[in-house]
């Protein structure tokens, strides 16, 4: 099964999509997964609803509030238009919109992941001096390994699919936008494209299934509650 | 130096505890739930009392009247908890080395292995070791803390015969080799009269005596025999 130069392209701009924004996303979804897991505050349930909002919200409605914010015309994009770091219409614009949609996913994961490390290692840390930083690089997050890589594979596997938010907010640019989901899209509606469909659907499959299999193996290999050793 | 004055609320359960110690090693004896543990873990700062003081050796760690709390982190103190709580993803030289000062001299570390017999333990995990071997790692790793007191949280529970005698030995050994001031909670007078100077004994959340010395005796016989814990040692 060969790609034609137009599938290998969106199929590469996917995985770099993918990759970007799940990278990028990352740090900001250990902070929040970190708050909900292990702090209380005013307004909390509404914080969490927040950032669920991107799994419950149609992705048109998304990839549109993303438009207004960052498009040409929107406050941010404005912003970045003059500092020269404009988004809208380029694949950045697609990173940020499989990011946004990624996310919730990356917190969900993290926030089990956190919640399943035994607090009492984290005190023991803290009677031997750690300060919280420490706490968490060497004790919670180490010990999160396996929900952490679990949520990655799961995020990357929904940034990869992702076509509602993208379409509406980056459009369907070859090279710059045209992930596999829109090019599969495009394939569908236009006459004669069924074989190059049926091709970008199995890579998605193949994708999804690799995703899902790291997923499944990592939450389940050896469990994923770690309790002090006694 | 031991002074405690604290009222700390865990739910229906208060404990208002003031006692003040100058034995090197101090015992808090009582039937399980009468707080003893609660009272440890509010000295490592652990629990927050409502109200009190706390200070170990003319340290001050905690004084409601001057708003001090200083967190656990800021205490100085080794604690070896009952459940131990190794860090599992960690060696066992790791889990010693976690809590060692900078400033620490390089031959602290091989002190403490040496005393404790874990030489050749260094590379194996936590869930890799016995009962006993998981101890004597949990107590070498709150001394590498070079802590300026050590709290010991029922250092000898739910271990078989044979792995208590050999943690119960070494605690010997650091007592007879270190000039460190401890605070051991119990409920087995042999732990308390090998270990401790002085025993407080402990009676729903308040101190009912304050034993020193030769008065360990008064353990076995009543009114306080009644404390002492009849259970078997459950095996492991």
């Amino acid at each position: 099964m060969l790609l034609t130069h137009a599938e290998t392209v969106a199929l590469a701009l996917s995985f770099k999509v993918s990759l970007v924004g799940v990278t990028c996303s990352l740090p900001f979804a250990i902070g929040c997964a970190w708050l909900l897991a292990r702090t209380r505050f005013f307004g909390k349930p509404l914080f969490e609803g927040m950032l669920l909002l991107p799994l419950i919200l149609p992705p048109v409605v998304t990839g549109y509030v993303l438009l207004i914010a960052f498009g040409h015309h929107g406050p941010i994009g404005r912003l970045l238009d003059a500092a020269g770091l404009s988004i809208a219409f380029r694949w950045t614009g697609a990173a940020l919109a499989a990011a946004v949609m990624a996310f919730p996913l990356l917190v969900v994961a993290l926030r089990n992941a956190f919640e399943s490390v035994d607090r009492k290692l984290e005190h023991a840390a803290a009677t031997l001096g750690a300060g919280s930083w420490r706490i968490f690089f060497a004790v919670t997050l180490p010990l999160s390994l396996r929900g952490l890589v679990a949520g990655l594979a799961l995020a990357f596997a929904r940034a990869f699919g992702e076509f509602g938010a993208t379409i509406t907010f980056v459009s369907s640019i070859p090279g710059q936008t045209r992930t596999l989901p829109i090019a599969l899209y495009e394939l569908i509606s236009t006459p004669g494209g069924e074989s190059g469909a049926l091709r970008l659907t199995l890579v998605a499959v193949v994708v999804a299934l690799v995703a899902s299999l790291i997923a499944a193996m990592m939450l389940l290999r050896g469990g994923t509650r770690h309790e002090a050793e006694a | 130096m031991i002074g405690l004055d604290l009222t700390l609320a865990r739910g229906e359960f208060t404990l208002e505890l003031s006692l003040d110690s100058d034995a090197r090693a101090l015992a808090l004896f009582g039937h399980s739930g009468c707080g003893k543990t609660s009272t440890l873990l509010a000295i490592a700062g652990l629990l927050h009392p409502r109200r009190g003081r706390i200070a170990i050796d003319g340290h001050v760690l905690f004084d409601s009247a001057r708003r001090v709390d200083l967190p656990p982190a800021r205490r100085g103190l080794g604690v070896v908890f009952q459940d131990a709580r190794l860090f599992p993803h960690l060696s066992v030289r790791d889990n010693l080395r976690f809590g060692m000062p900078r400033s620490a001299p390089a031959a602290a570390f091989d002190d403490a292995v040496q005393l404790l017999e874990l030489a050749t333990l260094l590379k194996r995990k936590p869930a890799q070791l016995s009962g006993g071997q998981v101890r004597r790692v949990a107590i070498g790793r709150a001394l590498l803390r070079q802590p300026r007191a050590l709290l010991l949280d029922e250092p000898l529970a739910n271990l078989h015969r044979e792995a208590r005698a050999e943690v119960l030995e070494h605690l010997r050994g650091l007592k007879r080799e270190l000039a460190l001031t401890t605070i051991l909670v119990s409920h087995q007078p042999d732990e308390v009269s090998a270990l401790a100077e002085a025993v407080a004994i402990i009676d729903d959340g308040r101190l009912a005596a304050l034993h020193a010395g030769a008065a360990f005796s008064a353990l076995h016989a009543p009114p306080w025999a009644g404390y002492v814990s009849t259970e078997p040692q459950p095996a492991r």
